[in-house]
């Protein structure tokens, strides 16, 4: 490898040619701020505020450390005077049209902007006075909000929504100063084929774009007497919720976490594991028929809602392909509604089913038609992992000090095959744990399903199960699927199974989870850290197969009979509908 | 704010039919985009969200990509030509002797700010860099009619001669 040397702030380094300066410095434990710099898709160097001093001969000029790669004898400066007074400049000219009321700004203490501000001593506020920018803030889709007037332009936004999620329907529109962030014709964000994962959310350095709140209706919820408050917990925020709360990422609070939902006021505090092994039972039900009956193949999972919008816009002719299954969070909403409620005499119209979610797309997903077990809502409001912890912060409750404390039952207990849900490749382990027993009729040996896991974004295997030689995908991201959606659509996929989840990792990473910073996120796998807690987690545990958990049993043999039965068809699976690519605009 | 036009669009088959024509034969090309705007424009006149869609179908570019470019470049509009064009000079000249307000007047009367056109499709309206007749300032045109040395006070009368 060719190795080039440089000197930075003095000190000398030996990286391989093609590293940026940005890199290099790291190596050195430099953190050089960025504000547009997103690892691998966003390296365009606008925001000018990781310019580091290049001195040669003596004469410094400044350049974008994100963008620069490295040189041979090279002298950087990363925090001369020169570097520090144009990147406070830089910081004065962003908040000449930058909306500064931070006080009841959703991201105040966790702006990038606002730390630089601080870190660089910015003192005045209006150094630049002139004409502000005045933009209505978009409300107009379920999942979010965007308010332009805290929009700096980084492009981050944009780039996860195309370079990620193949999405592509925000961008930058008009120029100069009129340039703005949204859409086509500056519809609102609703009327467009938004999938709404939310990726551009915790991609966003500043409080321009947010995660719709609806805590206030919890609140209200666990105040009125008349009503039982029941919340479920997907796998993935038990590993994601203690960032929130600065413990290290892949810490895994699920005492924690249960005890403060009970603290908090929730009548029950239940798993969605659960679901999430119920899913399996059903979807592997459904995979065997379609696979004996000549069913539509390649059949893919339908846990990810923004992967079903994604699909219902973009591919509807290939519709049929997906499970008819519910998601978990709409089984278990169901479960709920149907099952819980006339076992304890409750009318389902006095429940209020709370899910707390990785996800900003469950928002929409629980609005969804077809998603109402007991002609009322299966899940009446849910919420992401952010919102939780806003919650737990609001009520004054010590997190890391709480102690630990169990689920309810009977809808808390799950498996380590539906914790794995959370992360890229876990329904697919799950349901391979299932199939392979199911078929066979033998126990497996070793339960882990190594080909599935990892983060890369398209993984394929093949496996004997039984007589039947089974051929599987398993893609995350959006841009992905769209790859291997086309070639189903050409007919030069021959899968039987396909797992895609839309964000990238899948669950651990969703657009719903705590917030890290771009220096976090650029130099963390956020995506492998997390999941690593979750299959370390699995391993540990004693009860890993959906089929073995004694909940699952007992709900076919009380109440929903076999998988794939009347009963369970009409409670657990739901229809799609095909959608224009360009929503309604 | 949504900025589609509220000019019912009127594009026939034959429009569309050289259309595609023109996705047709740039598709295949490094950077189809700008060219098959540049026709789309000669093609309707406009490029209204009905012709944007047919674009971002035929190359496979997002509509939001094919906006971001029509917004960037002054050289496309979203709006039709109205049958009277009006243009308002904000050349130097013009502009300190008061073209400024002969604008915001036209805009008050006519209803619509630069770069659209009336909902019934008689008034566009552009405001111009220098037309070469500082001598007349402030001056402004409607179709090859030129008005100028005008005051605030002359522009309803000069507009009601075309709202018939």
């Amino acid at each position: 490898m060719n190795m080039i040397n440089l000197k930075i702030d003095g000190t000398p380094i030996s990286v391989p040619a093609g590293t940026t300066v940005l890199e290099a410095a790291r190596q050195l434990n430099i953190d050089i701020p960025t504000l547009c710099y997103l690892k691998d898709i966003n390296a365009i160097g606008a925001c000018r505020i990781c310019v580091v001093e290049n001195r040669v001969n003596g004469v410094g000029r400044l350049v974008a450390s994100c963008v620069f790669p490295v040189a041979e004898g090279m002298e950087i400066y990363t925090h001369s005077p020169m570097v520090l007074k144009s990147r406070r400049q830089t910081l004065e000219l962003i908040l000449s049209n930058h909306d500064k009321r931070c006080l009841s700004c959703v991201r105040s203490g966790d702006c990038e902007l606002q730390r630089l501000c601080n870190e660089y001593k910015v003192e005045k506020e209006n150094a630049y006075e002139g004409e502000q920018s005045a933009y209505v803030l978009d409300d107009s889709a379920v999942h979010m909000t965007r308010d332009n007037n805290k929009c700096i332009l980084c492009r981050r936004c944009v780039a996860v929504c195309d370079k990620w999620q193949g999405v592509s329907v925000i961008g930058a529109n008009e120029r100069g100063f009129a340039t703005h962030i949204g859409s086509a014709f500056d519809d609102g964000l609703g009327l467009t084929s938004c999938v709404s994962c939310g990726q551009c959310i915790v991609a966003c350095p500043t409080g321009a774009l947010a995660e719709r709140d609806d805590t206030d209706k919890i609140w209200d919820a666990i105040a009125d007497p008349t009503k039982h408050v029941v919340v479920q917990v997907a796998p993935s925020i038990r590993v994601t919720l203690g960032e929130a709360f600065d413990m290290p990422i892949g810490t895994n609070v699920e005492g924690k976490m249960v005890t403060a939902l009970k603290r908090l006021g929730f009548d029950r505090v239940f798993d969605t594991d659960l679901s999430a092994d119920l899913t399996i039972m059903e979807e592997a039900n459904e995979l065997i028929d379609r696979v004996t009956n000549g069913g539509t193949l390649p059949m893919i999972t339908s846990c990810s809602p923004g992967w079903i919008k994604f699909c219902e816009h973009n591919f509807p002719d290939l519709l049929p392909h997906l499970s008819s299954c519910k998601s978990p969070q709409q089984m278990f909403g169901a479960l709920v509604k149907t099952y819980y409620a006339e076992k304890n005499n409750i009318d389902p119209k006095d429940i209020v089913s709370v899910s707390v979610m990785p996800c900003t797309a469950k928002k929409f997903e629980a609005g969804r038609d077809d998603q109402s077990a007991a002609g009322v809502p299966d899940v009446d409001i849910a919420i992401t992992t952010r919102e939780l912890a806003r919650m737990i912060k609001r009520a004054g409750l010590v997190f890391d000090k709480l102690e630990d404390s169990q689920f309810d039952s009977p809808l808390g207990i799950g498996s380590g095959a539906g914790l794995i849900f959370g992360a890229t490749g876990g329904v697919m382990e799950a349901a391979l744990r299932t199939a392979v027993e199911k078929l066979t009729g033998e126990e497996l040996g070793k339960l882990e399903f190594h080909d599935v896991r990892g983060t890369a974004g398209i993984k394929e295997a093949a496996y004997k199960v039984g007589d039947l030689e089974v051929k599987v995908a398993v893609c995350s991201g959006l841009a992905n699927a769209k790859e291997l959606l086309k070639k189903i659509r050409a007919g030069e996929a021959d899968y039987t199974f396909i797992e895609i989840m839309a964000c990238p990792g899948g669950c651990v990473n969703g657009g719903g989870q705590p917030l890290q910073p771009a220096s976090v996120r650029n130099f963390e796998d956020l995506r492998a850290l997390r999941a690593k807690a979750l299959y370390d987690t699995d391993a540990e545990m004693t009860l890993r197969k959906s089929h073995e958990n004694p909940m699952i049993k007992e709900l076919y043999d009380e109440y929903l009979e076999k998988p794939g039965s009347h009963k369970a068809h009409k409670l657990l699976h739901t229809t799609y509908v095909a959608r224009n690519r360009f929503g309604d605009q | 704010m949504s900025n589609k036009n509220p000019v019912p669009f009127k594009g026939t088959k034959e429009q569309e039919q050289k259309l595609l024509e023109v996705i047709a034969k740039h598709k295949d090309q490094d950077g189809p985009l700008m060219p098959v705007l540049q026709e789309a424009q000669e093609i309707y006149g406009y490029l209204p969200i009905e012709v944007q869609k047919i674009v971002s179908e035929g190359l496979d570019i997002p509509l939001e990509h094919i906006y971001g470019v029509v917004t960037f470049y002054a050289q496309f509009s979203l709006a039709p030509k109205g049958e009277y064009k009006i243009g308002v000079c904000l050349g130097t000249a013009c502009y300190v002797k008061g073209s400024g307000d002969i604008l915001n007047k036209i805009k008050e009367i006519i209803g619509i700010d630069v770069g659209e056109c009336t909902p019934d499709g008689k008034f566009s309206l552009e405001a111009t860099r220098c037309i070469g007749a500082c001598g007349l300032a402030p001056v402004f045109t409607v179709n090859e009619d030129v008005y100028g040395r005008l005051v605030v006070g002359d522009v309803a009368d000069i507009l009601k001669k075309y709202m018939d």
